[in-house]
């Protein structure tokens, strides 16, 4: 059973959608013992980084700790990747995960002496695919996958993706069985079902 | 690279996709979920339905209709018409949309706008505007003129800056229709949309007589569109999205190409 945490972040119907369409049996959860015992992990959510502080409040940090540190697959979708790291400029008084060392920056105004529109809003590729990440396996160096936000995660050692907007960022990160994907493989075509595929046949 | 996005429109009337010409005019195109999937497959980036008659009639979003649409439709979808409360758009979300298009209800009650962004997100909102080019004016363009109710109703507000407000109240993209040129297929309003692309920061979907891959190409030029949205061109079999995209692509505009 994939547990899928709401933390009244958006919407989540479409990820629901695409998980049972992809034959995954999914569960909408609030429990941090529901998330202890999950078989699988799924974060989604769109909007303010400062939802995220529900996650706290509801002691599901600590249970997604447990649960990610017994090898349990964990899936962060846009600010699910973006609540990994140590936390977003978005909400400063709101702490991450503290997975993944980085804090989420917002998009420059301005890259190379051209103004950048934000949000980042679009169907972007992917770039720099890792070839040990079993999150995109089967996934193009080129694909396109479809974008909504204004924070982004910066690339490092546990980036298995990139994408450039005003410089690269991270596309998707993993670092054993915890992943994340700053873009909305449920709306993305043919390469996010892929990509979720890949999650539930872990 | 970030591409120019391609959205396919289905106006909807009575659970049947319908095309006017101008607003006006209406003859049958065809099933709306069955015309959603063929877009998508066709390569179309994002799928708008628009329940054209909602508004004047008073009626609700058909949900049954969009329930069908979103069945197994893995890109972005967004519904419009009828929405006039933060309980009717959760009603068109849990049917399955992931934006709603706002127009008559947001001009009518700008509060709006923020009330869904706050429960759902800014990336769910699109300020849809319907905008008419300004008569014996010496600024047609800076002058454009909102339009509600379906393009029935002017309602003396400036265009470009009730784009400005709808940014500032939180609405995620704008869905800029012209109705000087919508339905002709003679090309988009470029000068209107770029005026209003240059006003915002949030993408800017331009709407409203797309004929050929050209014009296309223009309006994501010299129009400075993010997104263009098109109905006709694609139901009747002119084009498809793939073909489009394959002459974007030549013109040397960023597209995405099925892999």
């Amino acid at each position: 059973m994939i547990q899928v945490i709401d933390y009244k972040a958006g919407n989540l119907t479409s990820v629901l959608k695409a998980l049972n369409y992809l034959g995954a049996e999914t569960h909408v959860t609030q429990s941090p013992d529901d998330v202890r015992n999950a078989s699988k992990i799924v974060l989604p959510g769109v909007g303010h980084f400062q939802a995220t502080q529900l996650l706290h409040d509801l002691e599901l940090t600590e249970a997604t700790r447990e649960a990610i540190a017994s090898g349990v697959p964990f899936l962060g979708i846009c600010v699910g990747l973006q609540w990994l790291y140590r936390g977003s400029t978005e909400a400063q008084s709101t702490d991450g995960l503290c997975h993944f060392g980085s804090m989420c920056e917002r998009f420059p105004a301005t890259y190379n002496n051209n103004e950048l529109k934000s949000p980042h809003v679009g169907w972007n590729s992917l770039e720099n695919i890792r070839e040990d990440s079993r999150l995109l396996r089967g996934v193009p160096n080129g694909g396109f996958v479809y974008y909504t936000h204004s924070w982004r995660a910066p690339v490092s050692a546990d980036t298995a993706a990139s994408t450039n907007y005003g410089g690269d960022f991270t596309a998707a990160v993993e670092r054993d069985n915890v992943m994340g994907v700053q873009f909305h493989p449920e709306k993305s075509s043919t390469v996010g079902l892929q990509i979720l595929k890949n999650f539930v046949e872990l | 690279m970030l591409t120019k996005r391609i959205i396919a429109c289905l106006d909807v009337r009575d659970g049947r996709v319908v095309k006017g010409i101008q607003f006006v005019d209406i003859i049958d195109a065809g099933d709306p979920a069955e015309l959603a999937h063929r877009h998508a497959a066709a390569g179309a980036d994002e799928i708008v339905l628009l329940d054209i008659t909602a508004t004047h009639e008073g009626r609700g979003t058909l949900l049954d209709t969009v329930k069908r649409t979103a069945a197994e439709l893995f890109v972005p979808f967004t519904v419009g018409g009828g929405i006039r409360s933060a309980e009717d758009a959760a009603a068109v979300f849990d049917a399955g949309a992931d934006k709603v298009s706002i127009n008559s209800s947001a001009i009518a009650r700008p509060e709006l706008i923020g009330e869904i962004g706050s429960s759902f997100g800014a990336q769910a909102v699109i300020v849809a505007i319907d905008a008419r080019r300004a008569e014996n004016s010496s600024d047609p363009v800076g002058d454009a003129e909102v339009y509600v109710a379906g393009g029935r109703k002017p309602t003396g507000r400036k265009v470009v800056d009730w784009a400005r407000e709808a940014e500032q109240r939180g609405a995620g993209e704008i869905l800029l229709t012209s109705m000087n040129t919508d339905g002709m297929r003679s090309g988009f309003d470029c000068e209107l949309t770029a005026r209003v692309s240059e006003a915002v920061q949030i993408p800017v979907i331009a709407s409203g007589g797309a004929g050929s891959a050209a014009h296309f190409a223009e309006v994501f030029g010299r129009g400075k569109a993010d997104a263009a949205l098109a109905a006709s061109i694609f139901h009747f079999g002119v084009t498809d999205s793939r073909d489009l995209k394959a002459e974007l692509q030549r013109a040397g505009i960023p597209v995405r190409l099925p892999c």
